[in-house]
């Protein structure tokens, strides 16, 4: 929720967002389950303002706020804190000042161990670094280096994503070659961060997410990230903001991405515009399939879900040793998972395991529309 | 016409020494045709032909010159026609043999005048294109007389192009090419020398009366075939269909036959009337085998029915033309092709392409080949795939080869022969720079990519030219190609044994840099029966993540896993590979099939 170097326009779009909040109450629980802060750098919002917004937030039992390291002073901690914030993402990225250059960070390493130690000096317990992999230029050595200093910042969450160079982009056309170059060396580093973390005791809970397992927490927490995780698990969930997506009783609206169509929509007290996408019952189960395989849990394959299954697909995969398939005791429901192997190559054994409707039976349609809040898109 | 008055006889060259040009030449000066009508190369009427400079399908021309009834019957000018070049020549009493003035004796030149030899034809020598500035008449003349033991003086100085020495031409074969002398009292006899297929008048047989007479609307009689039908219209080209109540012994001319079926009728039988039957059909019919196959796919599953229906249109007209249907697993649906040779592959290939708007799949040619297998009788195969893994003995196709080089590239023309099993003949001086080389060569060695190597490596000027020389054994073996352990129908070959590492290696080689990587490893295999000679692996993935899915990207990363999906569906499994059709392409390339 940052409109960068347009500081004087953060109280205006902090009415916005609370007057879409305030639409949007009646579809929200009185206490909230989980409530996720991001979608670019809230932590740079102007303090007044973002006080406004977490003071108006519902209560939940997770907050998280997306934070870039430099933005976290001690000041901005204990405001989070105060504003009862209670797990915060830091895009941490790299430790290495070179490939932060190349990434194009403001953030240099010592931001990123500072902005930990001032998090947690304002007693946050629940911590997440965002580390991505396979940046233009990235050494294996460099890799270990940031992975070792992220570990040695005893995060109770890491995020690690692939960098992915969208073609056409400025960054694709200044490094792309060389991405190709290395595309080669690179395969192997996803495995490699799997397994470093695992030996330091963080569960691979999810394609790109790890947590510190319940052994090694003090306090035997769960500490997967529970928004997202409900996410992964097909819950509904409402977005707040510019661009925002909610997805509710099978249908997705997107607002609109136009900040002054936004404002004034919500000025005039009317929802914002945006694109309402009708999730048909087989196009909900696709996703299911498509978003529980991403999880270490099994996913218990309900009648929905079977009729999206490719079954002969299934076999194969099972017989290559990709996907792992049980039986609940006393149900007659089967459970699926991927498989160690089968989740370094997800996208393609859930592409595979996935049966589409053909061609023209997909009903979508697109239509202006409004509302949306556990999700404050920034 | 009185026979004394008639000459038959036909124009022989190489490629593009001028024959198309002469016989233009001649219906002009003979006035048959206006200068108005006249195009280039009136006699060559199917685009390809005209494109290519070659005359595919023969016909026959009457003319009239001081006189005299002369009958031009136009020869395809291909080795993978000889057969019919050799029936055309068998309707003629002489041959007018064109040499281009600058380049000499070719090896087609030689393969033609010994077919005219050997028919017993009067041979009237010309030198072309005398009109070039590197025109060398003299050198060619006696390089002409040389070949068919004359005179270097009777060797006539031409340019069909401008037209100077035609006339002289037309007296000259007036005066030495012999009349015809069959029997007008004879039960009636007529060589078919060709066919076409007219749409509404059906199989139009051309025809050289050699005995007798035959008389519109009677009943006739094929010999070899025993097809019989009405003679539903007689008559000469000039060069426009004219028809006659009768043609008589010596004449040439056409018999409209309304049988609705090229291969009732072939070129080589003997016609007779129903009245009065010859006894023994004129000699020399041959029922022509195909020796080159390959099978044809549509590269779009969707049209396999128009590829159907065009192969059916084309054997209309062409009666050497076989085919049946051919499945692959690889390839899905099409048709294994017989043809009479390469040029006869490749002008099929670009009608289907052209003519018909096909996007065509040609697997590597093959030759037919004779197998003895341990138990059971013998018999041909046109497919590598249908090729037992336990054989007694194989044979395989041999040609007699002519290539005629400049002297400097005789060695690179001899490694290129041995490379291929070639045998020696013999080797032959035709003049102080020119060479002929005779050797034997297994066709199976001409079909992949022979005639290019010859090319590049004498840099275009070797001439080339073959005559099947019957079969022989060879030590020749099943090479298939599996991938993901399952057999590749369409890669299988038969291949020397001394060539089949090599070429297993290179197979596998060239598919494992097109197989897509997948989620497992993927073997791929040259084996000959179960022994591996060549084997690579395609590595499997390591990685294949949608990275990052959160509440706003699930919708794009479900249409990118549909994407996935549906871009599978393209592809060919094999052995539970996904294999993409360009794969295939890549690897039948390298098999050589592109001229």
């Amino acid at each position: 929720m940052t409109v960068v170097g347009r500081s004087a326009e953060h109280e205006s779009y902090a009415d916005a967002l609370l007057a879409d909040l305030e639409l949007a109450r009646p579809q929200l629980a009185e206490r909230l389950d989980t409530v996720f802060v991001g979608g670019g750098t809230p932590s740079y919002t102007e303090q007044p303002a973002l006080v406004r917004v977490l003071a108006a937030l519902p209560d939940a039992n997770e907050v998280t706020v997306e934070a870039n390291p430099e933005t976290v002073t001690p000041e901005l901690a204990a405001l989070l804190r105060d504003g009862g914030v209670t797990r915060v993402s830091l895009g941490a990225q790299s430790f290495d000042a070179s490939l932060l250059g190349v990434l194009e960070r403001r953030a240099t390493p010592d931001d990123v161990r500072r902005a930990v130690h001032a998090l947690r000096d304002a007693c946050f317990d629940n911590i997440s670094l965002d580390l991505l992999y396979g940046i233009p230029g990235q050494s294996a050595a460099q890799l270990e280096r940031d992975l070792a200093e992220a570990l040695a910042l005893a995060p109770e969450h890491l995020s690690c994503y692939e960098l992915e160079a969208k073609p056409g982009t400025r960054f694709s056309h200044a490094w792309g070659d060389e991405l190709g170059r290395q595309a080669e060396a690179m395969e192997g580093y996803f495995a490699r961060v799997v397994e470093r973390l695992e030996m330091a005791g963080f569960r691979w809970y999810e394609t790109a997410n790890f947590c510190r397992s319940l052994e090694r927490d003090g306090r035997q927490r769960d500490l997967r990230a529970q928004h997202n995780l409900a996410i992964w698990r097909g819950h509904d969930y409402v977005g707040i903001g510019v661009g925002a997506v909610s997805t509710v009783a099978g249908e997705r609206r997107r607002n609109d991405p136009s900040l002054r169509r936004y404002e004034v929509a919500l000025r005039d007290g009317v929802p914002p515009p945006g694109a309402v996408e009708s999730l048909d019952e087989s196009t909900q189960a696709l996703e299911r399939v498509m978003l529980g395989l991403r999880l270490d849990e099994p996913l218990t394959l309900s009648q929905g879900l079977e009729s999206v299954i490719d079954r002969e697909a299934l076999e194969r995969l099972r017989e290559r040793g990709l996907v792992a398939r049980s039986v609940d005791v006393g149900s007659v429901a089967a459970r699926v998972s991927l498989t160690r192997r089968g989740r370094f190559l997800g996208g393609a054994v859930t592409a595979e395991l996935l049966r589409w409707p053909e061609d023209g039976d997909e009903l979508t349609r697109v239509e202006p529309a409004g509302t949306g809040a556990t999700r404050l898109a920034g | 016409m009185d026979q004394a008055r008639i000459r038959n006889f036909s124009i022989i060259a190489h490629i593009d020494h001028g024959k198309s040009t002469l016989a233009d030449r001649i219906l002009q000066v003979t006035e048959t045709v206006s200068e108005r009508d006249m195009r280039d190369q009136l006699l060559d009427s199917m685009e390809l032909e005209r494109e290519r400079g070659i005359t595919i399908k023969a016909q026959a021309v009457r003319v009239a010159w001081k006189g005299h009834q002369l009958n031009l019957i136009d020869t395809p000018g291909h080795v993978d026609f000889t057969y019919e070049v050799s029936r055309s020549l068998q309707a003629c009493e002489g041959a007018v043999l064109v040499v281009d003035a600058a380049q000499g004796i070719e090896a087609q030149t030689l393969a033609n005048a010994y077919l005219a030899i050997e028919n017993d034809l009067e041979i009237v020598p010309v030198v072309n294109k005398i009109d070039l500035p590197q025109a060398d008449p003299d050198g060619a003349a006696h390089e002409v007389a040389g070949l068919i033991g004359g005179d270097a003086a009777l060797v006539m100085r031409i340019s069909a192009k401008t037209g100077a020495g035609v006339g002289e031409v037309l007296d000259a074969i007036v005066e030495r090419i012999p009349a015809p002398g069959g029997d007008l009292d004879a039960p009636p006899r007529a060589l078919v020398f060709d066919s076409s297929y007219d749409q509404y008048r059906g199989v139009i047989a051309f025809v050289r009366v050699v005995d007798g007479r035959f008389e519109t609307r009677e009943s006739v009689r094929a010999m070899a075939l025993g097809t019989e039908f009405e003679a539903e219209e007689l008559g000469f080209m000039s060069p426009a269909r004219t028809p006659v109540a009768a043609l008589e012994a010596g004449e040439v001319g056409y018999v409209v036959t309304g049988l609705k079926d090229v291969s009732r009728l072939r070129v080589g039988d003997t016609l007779t009337a129903k009245r009065r039957p010859a006894a023994a059909p004129l000699p020399g019919y041959k029922d022509v085998k195909p020796m080159v196959f390959a099978g044809l796919f549509p590269t779009d599953s969707d049209d396999y029915p128009e590829l159907r229906d065009a192969l059916e249109k084309l054997k209309l007209n062409d009666a050497a033309l076989f085919y049946e249907p051919e499945t692959s697993q690889a390839l899905g649906f099409g048709f294994r092709c017989g043809f009479l040779g390469l040029l006869h592959m490749e002008i099929v290939r670009e009608r289907l392409e052209r003519e018909f708007d096909l996007d065509l799949l040609v697997t590597a040619p093959n030759v037919a080949y004779r197998v003895e297998p341990r138990n059971g009788e013998p018999f041909e195969v046109h497919n590598p795939a249908e090729m037992p893994r336990e054989v007694e003995r194989v044979e395989e196709p041999y040609i007699k080869a002519s290539v005629i080089v400049p002297k400097e590239y005789v060695g690179d023309v001899m490694q290129l022969c041995n490379e291929r099993r070639g045998r020696f003949d013999h080797m032959e001086y035709l003049s102080e720079e020119r060479v002929l080389l005779a050797y034997e060569l297994p066709l199976g060695e001409i079909v992949l990519d022979f005639y290019d190597q010859l090319k590049s490596r004498t840099r275009g000027y070797a001439s080339f030219d073959y005559d099947l020389a019957g079969f022989r054994e060879g030590d020749l073996t099943r090479v298939d190609v599996l991938v993901g352990g399952e057999q590749v129908d369409a890669l299988s070959l038969i291949i020397h044994r001394d060539a089949a590492y090599e070429r297993g290696k290179q197979l596998v080689e060239r598919l494992r840099e097109e197989i897509p990587r997948q989620m497992f490893d993927v073997p791929i295999q040259a084996a000959i029966g179960s022994r591996v000679i060549a084997r690579e692996t395609v590595k499997a993935k390591r990685k294949d993540v949608l990275a990052k899915c959160y509440g706003g990207d699930i919708t794009r990363k479900r249409k990118l896993l549909e994407k996935q999906k549906k871009g599978k569906k393209r592809m060919k499994q094999v052995g539970g590979v996904e294999v993409p059709q360009e794969a295939f392409l890549a690897v039948l390339n390298l098999n050589g099939q592109k001229r």
